[in-house]
């Protein structure tokens, strides 16, 4: 028996508490960032979500002004939860503009009509095609977009109240 | 008055094992006639009578309910049922490590107290490293985790009624994991202590054996339940996930299982000196290890446990101390132990030897799938390793080592000729052959479960053989407790292969009244209902099922929500036959037009259950031989204390 060949039990070990004690020192983040950050946003043009009213298209959010993308359903409860702090937003100076998705226009329209409309334009998308296209998961889900078009945030899960300094932050960055 | 008195009974009982420490450290630099070393045996006792005292305090206090003390404001409530106020005390990271200590030290009192077999160098060593495994928890326990800290002013009501902790299985599995980790934790101080004196025998396989078995068996029935429970609360319908805190529970587990093998090697033979210290640094070092990945938070996991980078740092340096010290000393030391004796790859021996490489190899297997993620996230990109690395990566080494179960345990000790077991040989091979036959033949399965299912009949006719021509009544307990172990694996893989092959699933959206089926059951849905519970409120689906001609059953699985803290749970409705498991689990309104529809999930699960029985049986036949071992160990200390007399 050679006698190095028995200190490299102790070596691996070593090497893999180093490894530990690496990731330890690491802060933890909250979640996994959507790949799309710092991306364009795809191109669409979606039908308005509540008919007569103004519609979404992605050429919409090239004339230099930063807005907040809503994704949002008339089914979901978290999504009339987060409906005061989107009027607080918009109260706040920001432009909100809203995807409907898997939702029909009646249903959307007692939405709005419910828990109030703080949005500038709302496009249906009612086979989540969109959705899947921005790296969301679930509704509801806001992404920051800046005057060009491109994805400076995305916030997963309903906005408490606590969020809202923080996004507008945000908004205010992306301008 | 009771929380300082605890507190007292465990400063005390740290100042012991200092002096045990210190008592130890002078026998082996001056031999054992010093004064300080006859204080080694008794400072071990004293420190368990004090360790019980301050668990018996602790337990009190949340008995009482007495809230000035902190951990039982934070972790009761005076509403809780009395069982679950008891488990209160170790169900919390303060309390926990109480119970740890505990554990060991009456483990400690008890070696002190009864172990005369080995020479009193070693022994003394032993429980000189027992010592200061124990020292660490006390520093952790005392500096920075005190349970019995008293909080002022108490508050008029405690904080720990959440009902979804009031569990029968959460509330003992605790102790039973501890049990097994400090199981791991003696034989690794025994394997110090042998190290140091360099006193590597039969006999300190033999003292040691038990105490691994012990830990074994315990883990064993952790590992079981908790895959059950895994089983029927996720939702998944899935029994293993490769989860980081399911690894962390395999790997102690498979070094465990080497050590035992290689122990008894080492008892019966004198042979696999060195790598048997070698297995009792690694099963306690993978105990720790996992305890480090689970309570440090560095891996992300499905199972959510509280978190705390300062218990993680603390544990990391125990982690180098243990492991780090005993490996410096197995480098220093393992090429000066003598070497064992040897033996023909054609034996009893030989095959352990093979099971031992396999075991070795999977937990390597598994170890590196574990911490890969860990890996390349420090490398900059984040991976996810599950089943497809895992299931076939593990199969190479499992499938050949069941091979070898099957006809292992029929060989003598060291040098055997394969003729001279043929005819057993035969009968295993004809039961490979047939079930392999049937399996494809009948079934047309894929390649792994059917390779699964032929050795698992392969093994269970090779585990029973070697009680063939004895007379049951007189074979030993051992012998009976090595065979039921061997057909709880053959039933345990029986049952993943069935499991794979024969599961049939079925998706669907119903409206109450319509049918689907199921294997071979017919599913009716009734009705769905919203009901409320404690903390919950839930949609309950009645279900219809009958079997082909069979009277109709009532299924009720349930899809919760939980308000605090928002959760959606299933809760799946099992029935269970003897040949498989029906599994029912409702999803929410299935989105579309017109009335209402249901999602549900069902799955006929033919032969599933025979995995956790198989687990049950491995777990008796270990207690079985555990029971022989301790038996046999008392019978020869009353023979020896006679001829002594």
């Amino acid at each position: 028996m050679i006698g190095w060949r028995l200190w490299l039990p102790l070596l691996a070990v070593a090497l893999l508490l180093g490894l530990f004690a690496l990731q330890l020192g690491r802060p933890k983040d909250d979640f996994v960032r959507s790949a799309l950050i710092g991306q364009p946003l795809p191109p669409f043009r979606l039908e308005p979500a509540v008919p007569g009213q103004p519609a979404l298209a992605s050429t919409d959010f090239a004339d230099g002004r930063p807005r907040l993308l809503n994704v949002f359903a008339s089914w979901c409860v978290p999504c009339a939860a987060e409906a005061p702090q989107l009027t607080a937003l918009k109260a706040g100076g920001a432009e909100i503009v809203a995807v409907a998705i898997r939702d029909k226009p009646a249903d959307v329209a007692v939405f709005l009509a419910r828990y109030g409309n703080p949005f500038s334009r709302i496009g249906g998308d009612p086979y989540s095609q969109l959705q899947i296209a921005l790296g969301s998961s679930g509704v509801p889900e806001t992404f920051v977009i800046d005057g060009q078009g491109v994805i400076r945030h995305q916030h997963i899960g309903d906005i408490r109240a606590a969020d809202v300094p923080r996004l507008l932050e945000e908004l205010r960055d992306a301008g | 008055m009771i929380a300082e008195l605890g507190l007292a009974a465990l400063w005390l009982a740290a100042a012991l094992a200092a002096l045990q420490l210190l008592g130890g450290v002078i026998a082996l630099a001056r031999g054992e006639a010093e004064p300080l070393a006859g204080l080694v045996r008794p400072a071990a006792q004293v420190q368990a009578l004090l360790c019980a005292i301050a668990f018996a305090a602790l337990l009190y206090l949340f008995a009482v309910t007495d809230l000035s003390v902190a951990l039982v404001a934070s972790n009761s409530h005076s509403a809780k049922p009395a069982i679950f106020k008891l488990a209160g005390a170790w169900g919390n990271h303060e309390g926990s490590m109480l119970l740890w200590i505990t554990v060991m030290a009456l483990a400690g009192g008890l070696i002190a107290w009864v172990e005369h077999r080995l020479p009193e160098r070693t022994l003394l060593a032993t429980l000189a490293a027992q010592a200061f495994v124990g020292l660490g928890f006390y520093a952790f326990l005392l500096a920075s985790s005190n349970p019995f800290a008293r909080m002022v002013p108490a508050p008029a009501e405690g904080a720990g009624l959440n009902p979804l902790l009031q569990d029968i299985g959460l509330a003992l599995h605790p102790p039973v994991l501890y049990c097994g980790y400090v199981g791991l934790s003696v034989a690794f101080s025994f394997a110090v202590g042998a190290l140091l004196t360099r006193e590597v025998t039969p006999t300190f396989a033999r003292v040691m054996r038990p105490w691994v078995l012990g830990a074994w068996v315990a883990l064993t029935l952790g590992i079981t339940a908790g895959s059950y429970w895994a089983y029927y609360e996720l939702g998944w319908g899935g029994w293993w996930f490769w989860d980081p805190v399911e690894n962390a529970s395999l790997m102690p587990w498979l070094a465990a299982t080497a050590l035992l093998h290689s122990a008894g090697v080492l008892a019966a033979r004198d042979a696999l000196r060195t790598w048997t210290l070698m297995l009792g640094v690694v099963a306690f070092s993978m105990s720790m290890i996992g305890t480090f990945l689970v309570r440090s938070g560095i891996l992300t996991s499905v199972h959510a446990f509280a978190v705390d980078p300062e218990r993680g740092t603390f544990i990391l340096v125990l982690l180098a101390l243990y492991i780090g010290g005993a490996l410096a000393l197995f480098a220093l030391r393992a090429g000066t132990v003598a070497e064992g004796e040897r033996f023909a790859i054609v034996s009893r021996e030989g095959g352990l030897v093979i099971n031992n490489v396999a075991l070795s190899a999977i937990l390597g297997i598994v170890l590196l799938g574990t911490l890969y993620p860990l890996l390349t996230e420090a490398l900059g990109f984040r991976v996810s390793v599950g089943p497809p690395y895992f299931n076939p990566v593990g199969a190479i080494f499992f499938l050949p080592a069941m091979a070898v179960l099957a006809v292992g345990p029929l060989l003598r000790w060291r040098q055997d000729r394969l003729a001279r077991i043929r005819w057993q040989m035969v009968a295993v091979a004809i039961a490979f052959t047939v079930a392999l036959l049937a399996a494809w033949l009948l079934a047309g399965i894929a390649l792994l479960p059917l390779l699964g299912m032929a050795l698992a009949a392969a093994v269970a006719v090779g585990s029973v053989l070697p009680l063939a021509r004895r007379k049951l009544t007189r074979a030993p307990l051992t012998l009976w407790g090595m065979v039921l172990a061997h057909l709880g694996v053959a039933l345990a893989v029986f049952g993943m292969a069935a499991d794979s092959a024969f599961t049939t699933e079925r998706l669907v959206a119903l409206r109450t009244g319509e049918q689907t089926s199921v294997g071979p059951w017919r599913v009716i849905l009734e009705n769905v209902e919203p009901v409320a519970g404690p903390n919950w409120t839930a949609l309950t689906a009645s279900l219809q099922v009958a079997h082909a001609g069979g009277a109709p059953v009532l299924l009720e699985p349930q899809a919760r929500s939980f308000w605090a803290p928002a959760q959606q749970t299933s809760e799946s409705a099992l029935l269970t036959r003897w040949n498989g498991q029906l599994y029912a689990v409702i999803g929410g309104q299935a989105p579309g037009d017109g009335p209402e529809r249901w999602q549900l999930r069902l799955w006929w699960k033919p032969f599933v259950t025979c995995i956790w029985y198989g687990g049950g049986l491995i777990a008796f036949g270990g207690l079985l031989a555990l029971i022989g071992h301790v038996v046999g160990d008392l019978r020869r200390r009353r023979r020896w204390r006679e001829a002594r007399a």
